[in-house]
């Protein structure tokens, strides 16, 4: 389908598909089987300028912003993520965190902030990765133990967050800490926070089901001494900080599924043209013919939802979080079904490991988890419709 | 330092096919590349701009439409493309082809180091890079796979060969064909598209080079091509079964046969 695309954005989705073919297909295998981080793919996104894609050129990025307008580049971020992811989402993902990590600044930083941050992060001389969830506080934001305590001109952070992507391997991090347990979601705050601030360590990595080329770990708080100017937007502002940033991120989250779905895809109709049975190609088969064209067309509705709202996005309109949630939950149910069919269509070579169907399916199941589960972004539609009926 | 990179643009496929009425090649349908030996080239001339500074010039001889493969130069980092194009080069073979790019280069200027992929995956003559340097009268180094030192207007380079390979130290300027043991070839930046696409491309045509009309295009070139052809897929052997003697006997008988 032609989505109008700008040039400079075919231009992007070309040169990540030239990246995604002739530096991550090669080893995704690898980095999967090893749990490898992408070292030297994270360098050739960088020298390809793709961090600076959704950065503001005057901040060092390629983003020209309409008079106004802070933030943008949604859709070119999500057409870089899709075509990475269809070669590898969890060295996909490696790339989208760090989007995630550097969108609350471009958001919500000052001046000095956006100066002395930006330009480290969209040149990919850095990366960035955001902090929110801990061990007891996932969905519920509310439930947030790590505290940010002021004391002069520091703050002294406390608490352990887990489960966090590009964990140890970013340079810089937002982290969302309570200044005010009794206020609960309103008395988070966010921080910007660098990889070696005193009192600032990484804990587990964990092993995942999927998306092993990232890392995932902890990051721990033993009384980390942080400056007050770094301190995002104003004490209390957290929580709003994470769901606005979360509106710029889960297009980029649905991208990420669209990229696995249309992997897994691929993989499903060149097996099904090149095996054998009953003396034709199983493509020639109309169950798996069926199955195929269901596969594309729900892809093509996904993609045509989630492209529609990252214009939306980088269009300056606010209030996008039904949208946001809708592209992500469809995208990411959509891909889980596609990966799990192409599954069925690659038979019993579909559930062996030298085949790439059973790592789409690994993959894409975690789209339907992180940044929100999909019975969040379910909520956060219902209450969003609930609102507007109210009106 | 200020280095010139010559390129080719080529049809992708390794396969070429030939139409064998007109003993041409079959473009149609087939998409058109940087020669890959040539992206080596390219590669090599960015990374010594990079340590050394100047301006690295890419060149191509070819029809309107190769002026791709100069912005896709540019798209890697190099500086500037010239497309040399005229009807009245058509059909040069790889004497003239040369002859005319040498003139171009004489144009562009003062240079240190030419650069070519080590022959284009078309023709695969590995004749014009050399043609270029006799034509200059400059030194050439073909099959480059490193070049380990360039100082005091010398180059050091480590030339690749069927046995083992060969150090070799050149003055400057001088030509040198590269292999893709050079190095690894950088996937475009955005900036460097963006500037490719706004770049402007310079065409030189007959009139702006100073040559002899004698030595250009068909009329310039020696080579007569008679014929090309696909030679034939080569036909399954016969296999001889059975004890060793056996075979040997009916090896032996057969190749009688072959003789009378």
């Amino acid at each position: 389908m032609d989505y109008l695309l700008s040039e400079e954005q075919v231009m992007i989705r070309d040169l990540c598909r030239q990246v995604a073919t002739e530096k991550i297909a090669p080893i995704a295998a690898e980095c999967d089987k090893t749990e490898r981080f992408p070292h030297e793919v994270i360098k050739a996104l960088a020298q390809s300028d793709l961090f600076g894609i959704f950065v503001p050129a005057k901040y060092g990025g390629m983003l020209e912003l309409p008079e106004g307008q802070t933030a943008g580049g949604v859709l070119s971020l999500c057409l870089a993520t899709e075509e990475l992811s269809r070669a590898c989402g969890g060295i996909a993902v490696c790339y989208a965190a760090s989007a995630l990590g550097t969108f609350p600044i471009i958001l919500f930083g000052n001046e000095e902030q956006k100066k002395k941050y930006l330009p480290d992060l969209a040149s990919g001389k850095k990366i960035a990765a955001f902090g929110i969830t801990e061990p007891e506080a996932g969905s519920d934001a509310s439930a947030i133990k790590t505290t940010a305590k002021k004391v002069g001109n520091h703050y002294v952070l406390n608490g352990t967050k887990h489960f966090i992507t590009n964990g140890s391997e970013a340079e810089t991090y937002v982290v969302i800490a309570m200044t005010d347990k009794a206020k609960g979601a309103r008395g988070a705050s966010a921080f910007i926070l660098e990889k070696g601030m005193p009192g600032f360590t990484f804990g587990k990595k964990e092993d995942k089901m999927g998306i092993r080329a990232s890392v995932t770990s902890e990051l721990i708080f033993n009384d980390c001494k942080v400056p007050a100017e770094n301190l995002l937007s104003k004490e209390g502002m957290g929580f709003i900080v994470t769901m606005k940033t979360f509106d710029m991120s889960r297009p980029g989250v649905a991208a990420q599924a669209l990229g696995i779905g249309q992997g897994a895809l691929d993989v499903a109709v060149k097996y099904a043209k090149e095996r054998q049975q009953f003396g034709k190609s199983i493509a020639s088969f109309q169950g798996i013919q069926f199955m195929l064209a269901d596969m594309a067309t729900e892809l093509e509705a996904a993609r045509a939802l989630v492209y529609a709202v990252a214009r939306m996005v980088d269009a300056g309109r606010t209030g996008v979080s039904k949208e946001s949630a809708m592209a992500k939950l469809f995208a990411s149910d959509v891909a889980m079904k596609v990966a799990t069919d192409a599954v069925q269509i690659l038979g019993g070579y579909g559930y062996m490991k030298d085949y790439p169907a059973e790592k789409y399916m690994r993959d894409a199941k975690i789209t339907q988890i992180y940044e929100g589960t999909n019975q969040i972004q379910r909520g956060i539609i219902a209450l969003q419709l609930i609102k507007e009926a109210g009106k | 330092m200020n280095i010139i990179v010559c390129v080719k643009q080529v049809p992708e496929t390794t396969e070429v096919r030939i139409n064998p009425e007109t003993n041409t090649l079959i473009r149609e349908g087939v998409k058109a590349i940087v020669n890959p030996f040539d992206t080596y080239a390219i590669e090599e001339a960015v990374r010594l701009k990079e340590k050394f500074g100047g301006k690295v010039t890419v060149i191509s001889m070819g029809p309107p439409q190769a002026d791709a493969v100069l912005r896709e130069a540019i798209s890697m980092g190099a500086d500037e493309g010239i497309l040399v194009c005229d009807r009245a080069f058509a059909g040069s073979d790889t004497w003239a082809t040369s002859y005319t790019l040498a003139s171009a280069i004489r144009k562009v200027g003062a240079f240190d180091l030419i650069l070519c992929g080590k022959q284009a995956s078309d023709g695969d003559t590995a004749q014009v890079g050399p043609g270029i340097s006799t034509h200059l009268d400059i030194p050439q180094v073909t099959y480059v796979k490193k070049i380990e030192e360039i100082k005091d207007n010398q180059a050091r380079v480590e030339r690749m060969m069927e046995e083992g390979f060969e150090i070799i130290q050149t003055s400057l300027p001088a030509l040198l064909t590269v292999v893709k043991e050079i190095n690894e070839p950088r996937i475009p930046s955005l900036k460097g598209m963006m500037r490719a696409k706004q770049a402007k491309i310079t065409t030189w045509g007959q009139k702006d080079l100073d040559l002899d009309p004698q030595n250009i295009g068909l009329c310039g070139s020696p080579t007569q091509v008679v014929k090309i052809f696909t030679p034939p897929a080569r036909v399954g052997g016969q296999m001889l079964t059975g004890e060793p003697q056996e075979i040997v006997a009916k090896l032996t008988e057969l190749l009688k046969s072959e003789i009378h």
